[in-house]
Parts: C-alpha cells; sequence; structure tokens
C-alpha cells in the first residue's frame, strides 16, 4: 500500500515537465501570441487612436467655435460703439442743422416782414401821392369853374353870391 | 481515477495528492490527449474569439462586447505595458497581452464547472512561458546593450567595492540566469497546483463526510461551504497570478531595457 502511493507519487512528480505539454504549449501559446498580435492588437489600437482624434477634433472644433464666437462678439461691440458714435454725431448735426435752419426761416421772416412793410408804405405814399395829385386837379378845375361862374355873375350881392355858389354846388350835385 | 482509488482502498478516506494531477489520456494512450492539452487549446480557442469578435469593429463608440475586451487590453496595454516599460512598450504589448489572457484564461478553468482543472498546475506550461519570458528579456537587452557590456553589467554592478564582487558576482549571475525563470513558473504552478489541491481537499473530504455516520454527516456542509469559499479565494488568486506573471515579465523587459539596473 504504502509502496503502492509510493510509486505513484514518484510517477507524478509535478515539478518535472511532460514533452507532449511542452510542446503543446510552446505551440497554443505562440499561436494565440500571433492571432492576436495580427488581429487583434492592430484593431483596438486602431480604435484608440480614432477615438484619440475623435475627442480631439471635437476640442478643436469647440476651441474654434469659441474663438469664432468672441471675435463675432467683438466686431459687434465695436460696432455698436461705432454706431452709438455715428447716432450721437447726426443727432449733433441735426440740432445744429435745426437751429441754422431756424435761424435762416426767422432772417428770411424779418426780411419778409421788412419787405412788406416796405412795400405798404410805398403804395400808401403812391396813394396819397395819387389822390393828392387829383384832388389838385379837381380842386384846381372846382376853383377854376367856381371864379369862372362867380366872374359870369355880378359878385356885389351877397345873397346872388351864396345863392350862385348854392347853385354852383347843387350843379355839382346834380352833375355827379 | 479518484472514485476508482476509493472503491480500491474499500471506503478509507484518501486525501487528494500530487496523484490527482497526472490525468491519464482521454484516447487511449495518446499523451497529447490529456484534459490540460485540451484546455490549453481551448483556451486559445476561447481568447482568439472572443478578442477578434471584441476588436472586429473598432469602432469609436464600442458596443459592450468591444468595450469589455478593450478593457482587458488596456488594463495590459497601459498599466502593465506603458506604466512599467516606458516609451518603447508598444513593441512589447502583443507578447504581454497574450501572456495575460493565455494564463488568465487557463487558471480560471480551474473554478469552471465541468472544466475544473487549471491547466497552469501542470509545470510544463508555467516552465514554457517561462522560458519565453526568459529568452525574450535576455534578448532585449543583448539586442539594446551587447552582448558583453550586458553580462559585464550583470556580474559587475557599478559602484560596488571590489572584493563584494565575490559574493555578487554569483548571486547576480544566479538571479538573471536560473532564479528569475524559476520563481517566475515555479509561482505560477505552485499556487495553481495548491489551490486546485485545497479545492479537492474541502471538497472530496465534504463528500466523504456525507457518507459517513450521522455525526459526520452534519460536518459535511462546513467543508462544501469552505470548498466554496474557496472557490472565491481561488478566483482571486487566478486573476493575482496571471497578473504577477505578466508584471514580472514587463520588469524584467524594463531592466533589460534600463541603461542602469
Amino acid at each position: 500500500m504504502s509502496l503502492r502511493i509510493a510509486a505513484a507519487e514518484a510517477a507524478a512528480n509535478p515539478l518535472i515537465p511532460h514533452t507532449a505539454e511542452l510542446v503543446v504549449g510552446a505551440i497554443a501559446f505562440g499561436l494565440l501570441f500571433m492571432v492576436l498580435r495580427s488581429k487583434v492588437v492592430p484593431m483596438f489600437e486602431k480604435a484608440f487612436t480614432a477615438r484619440t482624434e475623435a475627442i480631439q477634433g471635437g476640442i478643436e472644433k469647440a476651441e474654434r467655435a469659441q474663438r469664432e464666437a468672441a471675435e463675432a462678439l467683438s466686431q459687434y461691440t465695436s460696432q455698436l460703439t461705432e454706431a452709438r458714435g455715428e447716432a450721437q454725431k447726426i443727432c449733433e448735426e441735426a440740432r445744429t442743422q435745426g437751429a441754422a435752419i431756424i435761424e435762416d426761416l426767422r432772417a428770411k421772416a424779418q426780411e419778409e416782414a421788412g419787405r412788406i412793410t416796405a412795400a405798404a408804405h410805398a403804395s400808401i405814399e403812391a396813394e396819397r401821392q395819387q389822390a393828392i395829385t387829383s384832388l389838385r386837379n379837381e380842386v384846381g378845375t372846382l376853383a377854376t369853374e367856381l371864379a369862372s361862374k362867380i366872374v359870369g355873375e355880378a359878385l356885389d350881392d351877397q345873397v346872388r353870391q351864396s345863392r350862385i355858389v348854392d347853385r354852383f354846388l347843387e350843379d355839382l350835385e346834380k352833375s355827379k | 481515477m479518484r472514485s476508482l482509488q476509493m472503491t480500491g482502498t474499500g471506503g478509507g478516506f484518501v486525501p487528494p495528492s500530487t496523484a490527482d494531477f497526472n490525468l491519464p489520456p482521454i484516447f487511449g494512450h495518446n499523451v497529447y490527449t490529456t484534459k490540460p492539452i485540451f484546455l490549453v487549446i481551448l483556451s486559445v480557442v476561447l481568447v482568439s474569439v472572443f478578442f477578434i469578435a471584441a476588436s472586429r469593429k473598432a469602432a469609436i463608440v464600442p458596443n459592450k462586447l468591444q468595450f469589455a475586451g478593450e478593457s482587458i487590453y488596456a488594463f495590459v496595454r497601459n498599466d502593465l505595458a506603458r506604466d512599467v516599460i516606458g516609451h518603447e512598450f508598444m513593441r512589447f504589448v502583443p507578447y504581454l497581452f497574450t501572456l495575460f489572457t493565455f494564463i488568465l484564461t487557463n487558471n480560471l478553468f480551474g473554478i469552471v464547472p465541468l472544466l475544473q482543472f487549471p491547466a497552469m498546475s501542470h509545470v510544463s506550461f508555467p516552465y514554457v512561458l517561462a522560458i519565453f519570458t526568459f529568452v525574450i528579456f535576455h534578448a532585449v537587452a543583448i539586442r539594446k546593450k551587447g552582448l558583453m557590456p550586458y553580462l559585464k553589467e550583470i556580474m559587475f554592478m557599478p559602484g560596488v567595492p571590489k572584493p563584494v564582487y565575490i559574493l555578487l558576482t554569483p548571486i547576480e549571475l544566479a538571479t538573471f540566469f536560473v532564479v528569475r525563470p524559476l520563481t517566475l513558473s515555479l509561482r505560477l504552478f505552485a499556487n495553481m497546483f495548491a489551490g486546485h489541491l485545497l479545492l479537492l481537499v474541502f471538497i472530496l473530504g465534504g463528500d466523504h463526510l456525507l457518507k459517513g455516520v450521522i455525526g459526520l454527516k452534519l460536518i459535511s456542509p462546513f467543508a462544501f461551504a469552505f470548498g466554496i469559499g474557496l472557490t472565491f479565494f481561488e478566483f482571486m488568486v487566478q486573476c493575482l497570478q496571471a497578473y504577477i506573471f505578466t508584471l514580472l515579465t514587463a520588469l524584467y523587459i524594463a531592466g533589460a531595457l534600463a541603461d542602469e539596473h
């Protein structure tokens, strides 16, 4: 019994390698190595590279977008400032122009008023002249007529005289 | 085989021994048809199929399968290869990746129902892997530094008083050419071997107790519970050993690439 166990243990010394296992182990490991090296490792590396690139690309894209946005913002801000300045300038100009126009209009109105006044004066003067002239003519005529009438009658009698005047005036009225 | 032994010894409990690892060929006397050999071949098929399926699309946004495969790959690539080896790491990623997945899968076979045998508990497989690592890290160092400067660097560590070389040179030589490959393979082998033996003890023991008298029957569930607990523990050890083997390989390669060691 103890002999048999001792014999079995000697046969199964676990530190002695078996040729068959050494051969199969080496071939199996070599085969697995070739499969993993040619088929698996390159594919995983490809996936890793693609992933890294995708992430890097995404970051770069985001950075570019951010940069563009910042640029646009600064551009808009500057444009806005510019526009604000422009508006102020336009306002100022308009105010100045308005003042000038008002001044101009006032001057024109004054001038017009002066002109109208002058024209009115001239017209009045002319009318006055005309009236004076026509009055003078009329008075002359009347005086001449009256004188001829008076001369034509006897001028000694007061009553007569007044009658002549009355008649003259009546004639005058009638002739009117 | 175990059941044969049980009946052969008339019901007396035979504790599991190293003989339990000596599995006979499945087909006749062909030594290429043992269970560990089939398991190793199965592991190659499983790992290849899984990772080819996971990496086939190489999509920027991975699906669940690709994510799972990528996580394992990225762990080996970044946490083991890149962090340990440095800027030249990419050359060694395929080897370290193969090493990790191959060892991990074969270790995990130890607790997968129906398979339940860690192929790495057969020392031949750790030997093969240790030889590969041994050859690679020496080849890397010789290519980087040249044969004689490399040997000189190992034998005569700079900055040490001359008499110390009497002690240091043999130790360094032994470290680089014997201890490293030997510890690398034996650590993996012994962990898998001991773990499997431990599971056998508790589960076969529980089974044996169940056949005993009533008092022993009551103890049996505790043995099984312990066996289950140890299975979880084994899972941890299996992952850890795959990690350690790969990490040490990466460290040896890093040492071979470094100017001073």
